[in-house]
């Protein structure tokens, strides 16, 4: 088969909504990326971890203490599918670190905001899990195998993320005065980052045509963030509190929420690392590296001690 | 600060039977030192909501396939064998359970 016709082929797998597996033939920048965008996605899992691992040992009870911890474990989770799929393009898991861990490679920017109070945690399952569940439901039909197969697991898992947020957000604002402020308060700081996560306007999105013919982004940053609004505008009322955004307002002639301007300026900073927690995030991730490798060393070793023993065993 | 490749962990197929009666499925990859840990490993990040009745892992090394650009050749044989397929024999109506 000569290069063209393994192009040709490519080409009529995608147009046919076919999947695309490991063995098949892939144009290179496919392959760079789908690696670029499952590793980061994968990173942005495992950082993720940080924020909401930050309360663990504050939860106001038992049970959000639990509930917190299956969801931390959860993001581990869904990071380990993740560097799963973006190996079998043929990288390895240490490449992918190592490109995280020295800035090649980035992560969702929201992860860059601390997490000040109680309610973030409410905020971030109902507004972040929120936009991610947006983001990857349309990414089970994504063109590369094991990257759909990988969101599909995601998805099953991600729902209780967001419901344990919003019933976190309902139990503040129906409580004390107290309470209810920590909860706008989280609202307000949560609110546009979390628009942040849908990426730049389709206009600045140099890359978004040829993801689309790729099928590796099925719907545009743009589109999926006007239906994050939509969705979640109604579910604010219920909660009885309001979105800081004024300028937000029904167009009965669109169907959608018209929206105030995003501060891309603050987008654009954090991306580049000027957000509040960039360097302690990446610190925190690097540190762990570092002081897990005589585990890691320990455990080969352990496992080479216990296959020589076998060997020797049968030999004798 | 990042290993030698000889110290990274080998890399494991897991494959998971979710229900007594089901077969094994492919469920995806991990990184463990032995079988032990891949086991140990799986379970953690395969079946956290009891998806599983039972593991298998393989060391990816050890997973031969068949090279898909050699589809059309390796499967060719059994193209025209439409007698494989009970469609191809008619049989009168009134014959039953067959």
């Amino acid at each position: 088969m000569t290069v063209h016709s393994f192009q040709e082929h490519f080409d009529s797998l995608i147009d046919r909504e076919l999947t695309i597996e490991p063995r098949d033939w892939m144009p290179d920048d496919y392959r760079k990326t789908l690696i670029r965008q499952i590793s980061q996605h994968a990173h942005s899992e495992i950082v993720g971890m940080l924020p909401e691992g930050n309360w663990i040992t504050r939860a106001p009870s038992l049970r959000r203490k639990a509930v917190l911890l299956a969801k931390v474990q959860d993001e581990a989770g869904h990071g380990l599918y993740l560097y799963s799929a973006a190996e079998t393009l043929g990288v390895t898991r240490d490449e992918l670190y190592d490109q995280l861990h020295t800035g090649k490679a980035k992560y969702s920017s929201i992860f860059n905001y601390p997490t000040l109070t109680w309610a973030d945690m409410g905020a971030i399952g109902w507004l972040v899990d929120g936009a991610a569940i947006m983001n990857q439901v349309p990414l089970c039909r994504t063109s590369y195998g094991p990257y759909a197969r990988a969101m599909v697991r995601v998805c099953k898992e991600e729902s209780f993320h967001q419901r344990q947020g919003f019933e976190i957000m309902l139990t503040l604002s129906k409580g004390t005065e107290v309470q209810k402020k920590m909860a706008q308060d989280a609202l307000n700081r949560w609110w546009w980052p979390s628009l942040m996560m849908f990426g730049p306007p389709d206009a600045e999105s140099p890359h978004t045509e040829q993801s689309v013919r790729w099928r590796i982004k099925r719907l545009t940053n743009d589109e999926l963030r006007q239906k994050f609004i939509d969705v979640t505008i109604e579910q604010a009322k219920i909660l009885g509190l309001t979105i800081p955004d004024k300028d937000l307002v029904w167009n009965d002639e669109k169907g959608h929420y018209d929206s105030g301007p995003i501060n891309w300026d603050e987008f654009w900073n954090v991306v580049k690392g000027n957000g509040p927690c960039n360097k302690q995030r990446l610190e925190t991730r690097k540190k762990a590296w570092e002081d897990g490798k005589w585990v890691r060393d320990a455990a080969m070793a352990n496992a080479e001690k216990r296959k020589a023993k076998q060997e020797a065993a049968k030999a004798a | 600060m990042s290993n030698t490749n000889k110290s990274e962990w080998p890399l494991w197929e897991v494959f998971i039977r979710s229900k007594a009666g089901l077969d094994h499925k492919h469920a995806g990859s991990l990184h463990a030192a032995d079988e032990q840990m891949a086991i140990e490993n799986a379970r953690d990040v395969y079946t956290r909501r009891m998806e599983g009745v039972s593991i298998w892992v393989v060391e990816s090394r050890f997973i031969h396939a068949s090279d898909p650009g050699e589809a059309e050749s390796l499967y060719d044989p059994a193209n025209d064998k439409i007698y494989r397929h009970p469609t191809f024999y008619n049989l009168p109506d009134e014959v039953k359970y067959m």
